[in-house]
């Protein structure tokens, strides 16, 4: 401790490179503890996915849908609890830009199936009789200052009506809680039934059987199961957990783990440079300074640990400035609108503090070796 | 009167390039505790190379070198180290201040090394700086000071811990006439009031009259004062 004043005025003795250099980690530590973040994000909203719920698809293509009359044999399959299903149908409000998640389904069994969602009962009865009626997310009605007894107007772009028109009216007959999903998750329900009768085609088509199994253990089990049920038929089908789909999901968008990898690993690769030419810069101004040191008996080992110390504390600092902003956004609204209630892991941070350690000995242990190795003579001499 | 100080056949040669240059020829020197010797000769008489072996900055390629009663040319580089802390106080021709820190925390700089609380170094901090005469301009940084006063500055942290031996080079070198007076007089006045041990190595006869004894080299050997006057 008794070193402090001597290591932070070393610090700053040329302020203005100290805060640029400062800048440069603070920026690659925040942009590292976003990235890995959102990696970290992703990996944990996949692998806390709910493993007693199962999505059977058409083998070929989710679009090219299921017959509706599959519900009932997959539901005769052993360990199957509850078995819902949703139709996209991509609907929109007043202008095709206000996209809104909307899914024909079977209500009663969704809310059992998605056991997390939160609805009151009475929305769930409301929603049995009334065949033009809507489930609402709250966050969606809050959005457009819905509420239940509202008749709202809704576009889709995919299924007209018999009648011919694109826009379908519903019956707002309650909301429910998404939040522990996220901002992602599907938050408007329609009766299958209704779109089934009103729909100019393709009524009776299913994008994703929702079952709901007895024993998580025997999840690989019954999708087995239910895949043969189905094989060598005209619609086979392909069954998956939650995480697998969520996880063929995200692998569409690229494989995040190596983006995110790459670009962290290549910021800092770059920083290291900058913060060992700022040490060594900072070293070599500062020769007989430490060759003063040495001479009032300062230790060889002594100056080394003062300077490695000095890149620790311009290292670790700034990182942590860094990981904190980062941290920072991972709690904003922003965030949590993707996410749900996510916060900024503490793998993330303890990687952080480990990089930055890292990075502070492999820059600063040149300078410090080379202020350990300085002969006082010489360097008295300006030699 | 007991050596502080006692070289005996020391010799120094130094590499420059592939030349192997001879810069001390086995010298003899005694130095008794409480001597302000001035150390003068031309440049390149090896009077800093003498000064650097007796202050345990360097050691001799040959010969024997005791200051306080050790054999300090048998020293690990780290046992010097800690040596030098405990007995030398070294004064530079520039002064050679930390320009980052005041004037009070460049004094305590030695003591650091110490195991003394930081009360106890504020009030040695203190005593030093009234020494030098310096108590008012403790919180300044080296570039707020004039030259004699940042040499000041460098003798309060020579003299902080207490050394045995207070070593300087060309203390003087880099002062006005008037500055430079000063020092000299703040140096005897440490020697003769403190009873405070000085090797000093300069050029300038004016400054070398403040000493109790003066010895010169030329071409890495101690002149014979005998002789030297006579001729």
């Amino acid at each position: 401790m008794k070193y402090f004043g001597l290591i932070w005025a070393g610090l700053w003795r040329k302020r203005a490179r100290t805060i640029f250099t400062m800048a440069s980690i603070v920026v690659a530590f925040l942009l590292f503890g976003l990235l890995q973040g959102l990696n970290q994000g992703f990996n944990t909203v996949v692998t806390n996915l709910n493993v007693d719920r199962l999505y059977v698809s058409a083998k070929t293509n989710m679009t090219d849908g299921l017959p509706i009359s599959y519900s009932a044999r997959i539901k005769a399959v052993p360990g199957v609890k509850a078995v819902s299903h949703w139709t996209y149908f991509g609907g929109y409000f007043r202008d095709a830009k206000n996209a809104i998640p909307a899914f024909a389904t079977d209500a009663q069994p969704l809310f059992q199936v998605y056991h997390e969602m939160k609805i009151k009962p009475e929305y769930l009865e409301a929603m049995q009789r009334t065949r033009t009626g809507a489930l609402v997310g709250e966050a969606l009605a809050k959005k457009y200052g819905w509420k239940v007894g509202d008749r709202v107007p809704i576009g889709t772009s995919i299924w007209t009506t018999k009648q011919g028109s694109s826009t379908w009216m519903f019956d707002i007959v309650g909301t429910f809680d998404t939040s522990s999903y996220g901002g992602g998750f599907p938050s408007f329900y329609l009766n299958q039934e209704y779109f089934k009768e009103n729909s100019a085609f393709g009524g009776d088509i299913v994008h994703y059987y929702l079952v709901g199994i007895k024993d998580p253990h025997q999840a690989t089990q019954i999708s087995k199961q239910i895949d043969a049920l189905f094989a060598n038929s005209t619609y086979e089908t392909r069954t998956q957990t939650e995480s697998a789909l969520a996880q063929m999901q995200l692998k569409q968008l690229g494989d995040i783990n190596f983006i995110v990898n790459a670009i962290v690993g290549a910021v800092l690769f770059t920083l290291l440079f900058l913060t060992a030419n700022t040490m060594m810069q900072s070293v070599r101004e500062r020769t007989p300074e430490l060759a003063v040191l040495k001479t009032l008996g300062f230790s060889d080992g002594k100056v080394l640990t003062l300077v490695l110390i000095e890149a620790l504390a311009l290292c670790v600092l700034a990182a942590a400035v860094g990981l904190a902003l980062a941290t920072f956004a991972f709690n904003s609204g922003a965030m949590r609108a993707i996410f749900g209630d996510f916060r900024m892991p503490l793998i993330v941070m303890t990687m952080g503090a480990g990089t930055a350690l890292l990075l502070a000995l492999v820059s600063g242990l040149p300078p410090a070796w080379r202020a350990r190795q300085l002969n006082i003579v010489d360097a008295l001499a300006g030699r | 009167m007991t050596a502080v100080v006692s070289l005996r056949n020391v010799a120094k040669s130094y590499l420059r390039g592939k030349q192997q240059v001879e810069v001390l020829h086995g010298v003899n020197l005694d130095i008794s505790a409480g001597e302000f010797l001035a150390l003068m000769g031309p440049s390149g008489s090896g009077k800093t190379t003498m000064l650097n072996l007796i202050a345990g900055l360097d050691q001799p390629s040959s010969g024997e070198v005791r200051v306080a009663g050790e054999r300090i040319d048998r020293l690990s580089r780290a046992a010097l180290s800690s040596w030098r802390a405990q007995h030398i106080g070294f004064v530079f021709q520039f002064y050679n201040l930390l320009p980052v820190l005041t004037a009070e925390a460049n004094v305590e700089v030695p003591l650091l090394l110490t195991s003394l609380s930081s009360k106890e170094r504020s009030k040695r901090v203190q005593t030093a700086l009234q020494l030098v005469g310096l108590a008012d301009r403790g919180k300044h940084k080296p570039n707020e000071l004039s030259g004699g006063q940042q040499q000041r500055v460098a003798i309060a942290r020579a003299l902080v811990a207490d050394p045995t031996l207070l070593v300087c080079d060309e203390p003087t070198g880099d002062l006005d006439r008037r500055s430079a007076e000063e020092i000299m007089s703040l140096l005897q006045a440490l020697n003769r009031t403190q009873g405070k041990t000085i090797v000093m190595v300069t050029h300038d006869p004016k400054a070398a009259e403040h000493a109790s004894r003066e010895l010169h080299l030329d071409k890495g050997r101690l002149v014979d004062e005998a002789a030297r006057r006579a001729a």
